[in-house]
Parts: C-alpha cells; structure tokens; sequence
C-alpha cells in the first residue's frame, strides 16, 4: 500500500483540520472557514504524488462497475491498485454490477451483496453507502436496516429511479437521518434532457427543507455546475459533490467563492471515470492547500463522524 | 528536464466562460511550471468567428510575442467559409505553422463533405498536420441555445487510406468514440489520438490494449480543462520509461518532423 498518512503528518504542507483550525489566524479572528481572504495559493506543480503524500485524500464516489474482475473482491483490489498509484487513502463505494438504473428489489439486494463482499476484509480502505430506491420503499427500508443499522454501511445511494420529490424518498431520508447516515442523490441538469427519474439540485433543496437535519449530498454538482452550485447555495446543509464529470476548470473555484470550500466533496465516479481526471480538479484549482485538504477527505470526514462513532470507529 | 509537449491547448476565450489560464501570459507560466516544454495551441476564437484570417493572425503573434518559446501555433481552418484555401496557405507560408486545427462540428459540416476530402489534400501538399477536434465539451453541458453534435469520425478511415501521406491527429476523442470503436482505424499508421478526454481507471492501460503506443499523444484541453487531468493519467496506468516517453514527447517529435 503506498498511501502511508502518517508519514504524511511529517510534511509541513500537510495540515490536518485540527491543526489548521489551531493555527489559523484567520479563524482566531471570526471569520469562516469558506473565506476568501486565505492566500490563494497557485496551483503548485509538479505535482508530487509519490508517499508521503501532501494530501489526505478520500473518494466520496466509487463504483464497482468499470473495472475489471470476476469477483466483488477482485474489482476492488484493483480499483484499490489504481487508487494506491494516486495516493488516495480511502474509497466509498456503492451499487454493483451491471448498473441499472431502476433496479427491482431482489436486484437492490444483489447489488448491495456484491458491495458487502467487496469491503470484506478491506474495511481500512473502504467505506459503503447501501444502493436504495423509491420504487421499492418497503425492500430499501428494509436494506437500510439490514447494510446500515445492522451492518457496516455509512450512506445510502439514491439514483435514477424516482426523483428526490417523490414521497418514499421521504420515508427514506427520515430513516437514514435517524441513523446519522449520509445521503448521496445524484443530480444533473443535463441540457440534452434528464430521464424520467433523475433528480436535479434542486430536488435535493426540496428534500432539504423537509428534512433540516438530513446530511445531503448533492451527486455531480448538478452536471452543468454553474447551475447546481447556485441551486443549492442558500442551503448550508447540502453539500457539492463534484465526482463524475469532465475536470472542467473553474468548477471548484466556482464551488469555494459560493459555497465555501467546506461544502465541497471530492469523488471520482471511478471505475467509469479517471480517479487522475477527478483529482485534476482539486490538484488544479486556485485555491489555497487548506482548501484543498478540506475538500479531499476533511469535509467527508467529519459528514461521516457521527455514523462511524456509531460503529465505535474514529474517523 | 525532460520533454514534455502538450499537443492540445486553445488560446483566447472559450465563449461561455471565463477560464483560470485564459490569458496567454497566466497561461504560459502554468504550463511552464508544470514541465510542459512545448504545447501546440489553437484558438477558441476560431470556433464562431468568421474572420478566420484574423484569428490565425492573431494566434501566431501572441504564440510568437508570450509564448515564451513553448507555444506552437495551430491555425484553424473552416472550409465552409469562402475562400477558405487562403487561410490554410496563410497558415503554412506566412505564419509557418506545422498544422492546423478543425471543429467539423461547430463549422457545420461531416467528414463526407467533399470539401474536407479537398482540405485534407491541400494539407498533405504543405505537409501539414491536420488536427481534428470531435468534441470540446461534453455535450450534456452544453449552452441551451448552442447544442453541437460530437464529429463522427467514421468517414476518415477511406480518406486516410486514399491519402498515405497525410498526418491526423484526433484531440478530444473519447466522448465521440469509444475504445471499442477505435478498432475501424487499425491499419492506418498515421492517425493519432490524444488522452484528453480518455476516461476509466488505468485509461491509457485500456488504450493500450487497442493501439500501439507510437499513436498516442499527451493532450490537456487545457486550459477547457485542468491540465492535471492527463498529467495524472500517466501516473494512473502502469507505464514503462518507453511508453511514457514516447506519449509524452517522441511520438509528437515524430509527428512534427
Ligand atoms: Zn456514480
């Protein structure tokens, strides 16, 4: 394995949120994380990926579709393989394979076995959200129970199936909360149309406002970011995902001027996508290493503190 | 330091937005800083204007006067426009560039169009090389009221085969074509691709497994895209000191001479 972070903690680049929050004169003086006064650091190259890294580096968005291998286990270690060659510490994976994008219940139960077997044995490198949806409440609540409450999973996944307005996802949501698990809706806006059952970020604000203590993630930042990023600004409690989508340039300085960089989530969508494509848009964006750090693992971290003290695991 | 040259940059402005590294000088310097010694540029520009004289004129005094000896220019070309020889004569005797840059797609024409057939031999009798972008943006991101097709490239492999001589390169591939698809040009040793748009863990391991490595070349999109994207991507697939040298700089090399 070659993401050693405690070596890590040696370089002076590397600061953990603690730290930083220790340190910071900015902070000692009220002002927010998401402030734009932090010196804007140039996006500092070459990049050194080689361990000890300069970041602690979690994927919020993994897949076992894309990648090769015959069993669960044996897609993971090689999505882990390529993963180790970035120096990303952590994956969180969800669904299995084949992806469907409306799946019946014995396939939701299929696919979140598939994601069981792949964390077996790798549970210092892999976190999982169970694959849930609408059109099958009873079955989801009962996989939220069986993946969650009484298994190892931290999230829920909520796709294309039904959009985030329709009255199961309440259901869903409530149950969820309850168990202090985060919820990943994937969103777009897409301009050549959505399916029938694709939410937009602006679903997800809707969710919101019926459930203020649910812990959003709004999936792609909505695809046509520039949209999504203002969709969800005024909402504190739903945080940008930015996995899965080309490394356009802008994305992420976009997302820190407006929602503050503790808001952002970094995911790769991988095995579909690049996890150097995804990366690409942290390593490249003009903003400072706090920043970046925040939205490489900090900000996931501290979303998924609660639900792993739960399971009597530090994050 | 070793070479690196990055075959696919655009100057000026991308229509819909302004781009961290959309002013030639900020440009410049992060391409330097990231090792890049040499990038090949086009210009956005070149995509909605329709004095194409003036954008190829304007691409190589700026490549000349803040290109700090890294920028090569790529001039476009929009044979739907009249007079469109001229340009391409502009661009290899007065401004001495080594190729030039297509957008079949936003000048509205396929690759069955017979005056492409004729651009691509003008092109071959100034030994110049011919880029063709398929794609700049994903297309469910494009604006509303600009929606633009991917370039089908199927039409190039009997074009190319008419005309062994001429070298093309296709920047921004893989939204247009999938590695599977990539088999109909086996056979044609002068068709380059770059990895700008090459998605899926291991990528350049994956193209691998469809063409030979003298074929591929380092392309950013930048600065439409973060220049990291494919410097990671040589980091992600398991490449030896050959392969990585050969897509990184050789085969470009090759390709220029
Ligand atoms: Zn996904």
């Amino acid at each position: 394995m070659s993401h050693r972070p405690d070596e890590s903690a040696d370089l002076n680049f590397y600061l953990t949120r603690r730290q930083w929050l220790a340190t910071s004169g900015a902070l000692a003086a009220g002002l927010t994380l998401s402030t734009s006064s932090l010196p804007a650091a140039e996006p500092e190259t070459p990049l050194e990926l080689g361990p000890p890294a300069k970041f602690e580096i979690w994927d919020q968005h993994c897949h076992l579709s894309g990648v090769e291998g015959k069993t669960a286990g044996e897609r993971m270690d090689n999505l882990l393989k390529y993963a180790d060659r970035l120096n990303i510490a952590k994956l969180v994976i969800y669904m299995g394979w084949p992806f469907a994008t409306n799946p019946s219940a014995e396939e939701l139960l299929r696919q979140n076995n598939q994601v069981l077997e792949a964390i077996k044995g790798r549970e210092d490198r892999v976190l999982s959200y169970v694959y849930v949806s609408p059109e099958h409440l009873e079955t989801s609540l009962a996989e939220i129970r069986r993946c969650i409450a009484d298994g190892p999973m931290v999230g829920v996944k909520l796709w294309v199936a039904g959009r985030a307005t329709d009255d199961a996802v309440d259901k869903i949501v409530e149950e969820a909360t309850r168990l202090k698990a985060v919820i990943f809706q994937h969103t777009w806006i897409k301009t050549t149309g959505n399916l029938p059952g694709e939410s937009t970020p602006l679903d997800v604000v809707a969710l919101a406002k019926r459930h203020p203590s649910a812990r959003l993630i709004c999936g792609h930042a909505g695809g046509n970011w520039e949209l999504g990023i203002r969709a969800i600004r005024a909402y504190p409690q739903i945080k940008l995902g930015i996995a899965g989508s080309d490394p356009t340039n802008g994305l992420v300085e976009m997302a820190v001027r407006e929602l503050g960089a503790d808001r952002v989530i970094y995911g790769s969508d991988a095995g579909g996508r690049s996890f150097a494509s995804q990366l690409a848009k942290v390593y490249g964006a003009n903003i400072n290493d706090v920043e970046k750090q925040l939205i490489f693992a900090d900000n996931l971290k501290a979303m998924l503190a609660p639900i792993l003290r739960t399971k009597g695991v530090a994050s | 330091m070793p070479a690196l040259i990055d075959t696919n940059i655009s100057l000026s402005r991308w229509p819909f937005r302004r781009l961290p590294g959309d002013e030639t000088s900020d440009l410049v310097r992060l391409l330097r800083k990231q090792g890049v010694t040499e990038a090949w540029a086009g210009s956005f520009d070149g995509l909605f204007h329709r004095d194409i004289a003036g954008v190829n004129a304007r691409l190589a005094a700026e490549c000349r006067t803040s290109g700090k000896g890294v920028l090569v220019p790529f001039g476009s070309v929009n044979p739907m426009l009249p007079g469109w020889e001229e340009d391409l004569r502009r661009c290899h005797s007065e401004h001495h560039m080594p190729g030039i840059r297509l957008h079949p797609n936003y000048h509205g024409y396929d690759l069955q169009h017979p005056e492409f057939a004729r651009l691509l031999d003008l092109a071959g009798e100034n030994k110049l090389i011919v880029q063709i972008a398929l794609s700049m943006e994903d297309e469910r991101t494009h604006h509303p009221l600009m929606p633009v097709p991917h370039v089908d490239p199927a039409p190039l492999k009997d074009l190319l085969l008419a005309r062994p001589a001429l070298k093309v390169q296709l920047i921004n591939v893989f939204r247009s074509l999938s590695l599977a698809q990539l088999e109909m040009f086996s056979g044609l040793p002068d068709l380059f691709v770059d990895i700008a748009m090459l998605e899926g863990v291991g990528g350049i391991e994956e193209l691998l497994e469809k063409i030979p490595v003298n074929r591929i070349l380092f392309g950013s999109h930048f600065p439409f895209f973060h220049f990291q994207s494919a410097l990671l991507k040589l980091d992600e697939s398991d490449l030896g000191w050959f392969q990585r040298e050969a897509i990184t700089s050789q085969n470009a090399i090759t390709l220029k001479k």
